[in-house]
């Protein structure tokens, strides 16, 4: 899928609300947390979706977009896609512990931020053209 | 040798490789040996029942129609099924024995044969309108080795940053389409003949005049609302210089068209060392490069190869910063016919929305001769560049006559100076398929002509952003049409595999709003994908 600015906040918006949710639902309480408590668990793993979603849309996309314009192809390759999540990982983690004041550990937050991107990853990947058959046309958009 | 199922008794020339095509299908010729219509259908634009029933030709009521039998109407049929529309309420009509067979006839003569890669990605799938699970995972999975299995899968990771993109064999494909053929029941739709003209009906919809093939050629008018055209090229034009020289010398065998069967081209060049001119940068220009090149590395041909091109490309080339198209030692590079967004990202969404002028811009700014950037093609034309047996040169053709030796004398002239220059060579080969006027189809020509349907900014057929051609929308009729004849309207790759599925999945969009199939949703989306993996009918 060659992406518009309009498909890509779509499509991150709809994949985090859908297998990145989930993901997150089951993943969680598995996680290498010691002593926190399985709500306190929750707490920070969704709030590290939303600040995904939320960052994402505010900021990483148009920045994303801005750059595709300097290929002639107007395309992002897979690969950009899956080493987005260093920078994107990076920053959630920062706004987690230093903004928000979640007490969160960094192992616990790479297994699940590290898990989910790849979830997310890929479904944009094959599955979502199988939900919607125009998405791929529309690039991204699902509405 | 494989089986040649379309010249029985015909000796094929030996080839320095044995599994290409040869015979092309036969083509659409004009029906002249059945009768003439009667005058007063021929000269009305609109037909009522009662002027067909006068005419004595059966009629023979299918709702929806496609015309052409290629790859579009393939893709077509498969989506209709998908969307619900049972076998029995759609017809093909075709020359065609399978609807890969004019692609790979043209990809095999251009030097694409089978086992080569061609150029689409790994989710352009004829067979598959979700393009999941690809073919790259496809063949993953039949792998039998580790290292089979990682390697497709990496390289669809990694394309187009580290490695090239990942491309299906032209026989991937093949396979592919014939067992999805046999799973929608495709083969129940066809009627081998040639469609001869699509007219409107009175009251609407349309009538189509159908000759069958064989020995009996009969002929039937087909009644239907919705008629789909996918008749791939009007024709293949071969250029002015090609056709001057073939008629002042007769024999057209060393100057020769990618497009048209030329195996004695190669076979001559590896019994005997000769210079031959390609000219074109297309893919099909790479191909035959690479043909050249490589038998003189496994046949020991000692060819030298003269590259011409019309515009000498040295380097990255565009309008601007953001538009700049890779490109070097002559060549310009693109992945894929079109840029990629072309298909269904930005660009696609701004060609849509564009008209008149700013689109022909965009068009030309996206067209042109371009050929992927392939490292294994790279290496072999550097090291012939090393061994001076390949060189490109920008410049066009004056001329081309016969000289004493029975050889060729080329005039042309060169795009630095401008100066004429001549060269010797033993054979031209002119990559650079052009496609001809709708004119020269007959059932194109009757549709523009007779029927008044109206041309785009190419001269093609203009069609909606959703592929009608609304100039003859009758009544609840529809007309659609697809492919090549489509090109200047508002889809660029609409001549490409995943383009005349998106066509398809356009069409089925608006039949399901008439009311002839069920909108693809996700429900039935995920439904039908599910029958699609299992391997039963939809
Ligand atoms: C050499 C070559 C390589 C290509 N490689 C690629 C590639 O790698 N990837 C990609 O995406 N695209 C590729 N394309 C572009 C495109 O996918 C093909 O051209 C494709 O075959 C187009 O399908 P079509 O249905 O429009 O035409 P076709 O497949 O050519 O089918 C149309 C058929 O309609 C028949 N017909 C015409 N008029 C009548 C009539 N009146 N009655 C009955 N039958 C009729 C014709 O005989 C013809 O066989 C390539 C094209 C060429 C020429």
């Amino acid at each position: 899928m060659t992406p518009t600015l309009l498909g890509r906040w779509q499509s991150r918006l709809f994949v985090l609300a859908t297998a990145g949710l989930l993901w997150t639902l089951l993943v969680t309480p598995l996680l290498p947390v010691g002593f926190a408590t399985v709500s306190e668990t929750y707490a920070s793993t969704f709030a590290a979706i939303g600040l995904t979603a939320g960052v994402g849309v505010l900021l990483w996309e148009p920045v994303y977009q801005f750059l595709q314009q300097f290929r002639w192809e107007k395309d992002w390759p897979a690969m950009f896609t899956l080493l987005e999540g260093i920078p994107e990982g990076a920053l959630v983690f920062f706004l987690l512990r230093d903004v928000l004041g979640f007490d969160v550990r960094l192992v616990p937050f790479l297994i699940h931020f590290g898990t989910t991107w790849l979830v997310v990853f890929l479904c944009l990947h094959g599955p979502l053209r199988v939900v919607s058959v125009r998405w791929r046309f529309r690039g991204g958009r699902l509405l | 040798m494989p089986i040649n199922h379309f010249a029985k008794g015909v000796k094929t020339v030996p080839t320095t490789d044995s599994s290409r095509v040869l015979a092309p299908p036969a083509p659409p010729g004009w029906d002249e040996r059945a009768p003439e219509l009667p005058d007063f259908l021929l000269t009305s634009p609109v037909w009522t029942d009662e002027l067909v029933h006068e005419s004595g030709i059966p009629v023979v009521d299918v709702p929806f129609l496609t015309v052409g039998g290629g790859m579009g109407s393939f893709a077509m049929i498969d989506c209709l099924r998908i969307a619900g529309v049972p076998t029995n309420q759609m017809k093909v009509l075709t020359n065609l024995r399978h609807p890969w067979e004019n692609y790979a006839y043209l990809t095999g003569v251009s030097q694409l044969p089978p086992h080569y890669r061609i150029r689409s990605d790994a989710s352009s799938m004829p067979d598959n309108i979700w393009g999941f699970p690809s073919y790259a995972v496809r063949r993953a999975f039949r792998s039998r080795s580790p290292r089979g299995f990682i390697a497709p899968l990496w390289n669809v990771l990694t394309e187009n940053v580290f490695t090239d993109y990942w491309t299906p064999l032209a026989g991937e494909v093949f396979d592919g389409m014939r067992r999805e053929a046999d799973r929608v029941g495709y083969w129940d739709c066809v009627a081998h003949g040639q469609a001869r003209m699509v007219r409107r009906r009175a009251g609407g919809g349309y009538f189509t005049v159908f000759t069958t093939q064989g020995a009996h050629k009969q002929r039937v008018v087909y009644r239907s609302g919705y008629v789909h055209l996918a008749v791939g090229y009007p024709s293949i034009r071969f250029l002015p210089d090609m056709q001057d020289y073939r008629a002042r010398h007769g024999s057209g065998h060393r100057f020769v068209n990618a497009y048209e069967p030329h195996e004695q081209v190669y076979t001559d060049l590896v019994a005997r060392p000769g210079t031959v001119v390609v000219r074109g940068g297309g893919i099909a220009a790479s191909a035959i490069i690479h043909r050249l090149l490589n038998d003189r590395e496994q046949h020991g041909a000692a060819t030298r190869i003269v590259h011409l091109l019309r515009t000498y490309v040295d380097g990255p080339h565009g309008p601007s910063r953001f538009m700049r198209r890779r490109g070097r030692l002559g060549w310009a590079h693109q992945g894929f016919n079109w840029p990629k967004a072309a298909w269904g990202g930005q660009l696609k969404v701004r060609l849509e929305k564009l008209e008149g002028e700013d689109r022909r811009q965009l068009w030309e700014l996206m067209a042109g001769s371009t050929t992927p950037y392939r490292r294994g093609w790279q290496r072999q034309l550097a090291q012939a560049r090393r061994d001076g047996v390949y060189t490109a040169v920008g410049g066009v053709i004056d001329r081309v006559d016969r000289a004493e030796d029975d050889r060729l004398a080329i005039v042309y002239r060169d795009n630095a100076t401008g100066t004429p220059r001549t060269l010797a060579a033993d054979f031209v080969v002119d990559a650079t398929g052009l496609i001809g006027d709708l004119r020269s189809h007959r059932l194109l020509h009757d549709l523009v002509e007779v029927s008044g349907a109206a041309r785009n900014l190419w001269g093609r057929l203009d069609v909606s952003p959703g592929f009608e051609v609304r100039s003859l929308r009758n009544g609840a009729g529809r007309l659609f049409a697809a492919g090549a004849v489509t090109e200047g309207a508002y889809y660029a790759p609409a001549d490409s595999l995943l383009g005349l599925q998106y066509a398809a999945l356009r069409v089925t969009d608006q039949l399901a709003e008439l009311g002839f199939c069920h909108r693809i949703g996700s429900g039935r989306s995920i439904a039908q994908w599910c029958r699609r993996m299992r391997g039963v009918a939809p």
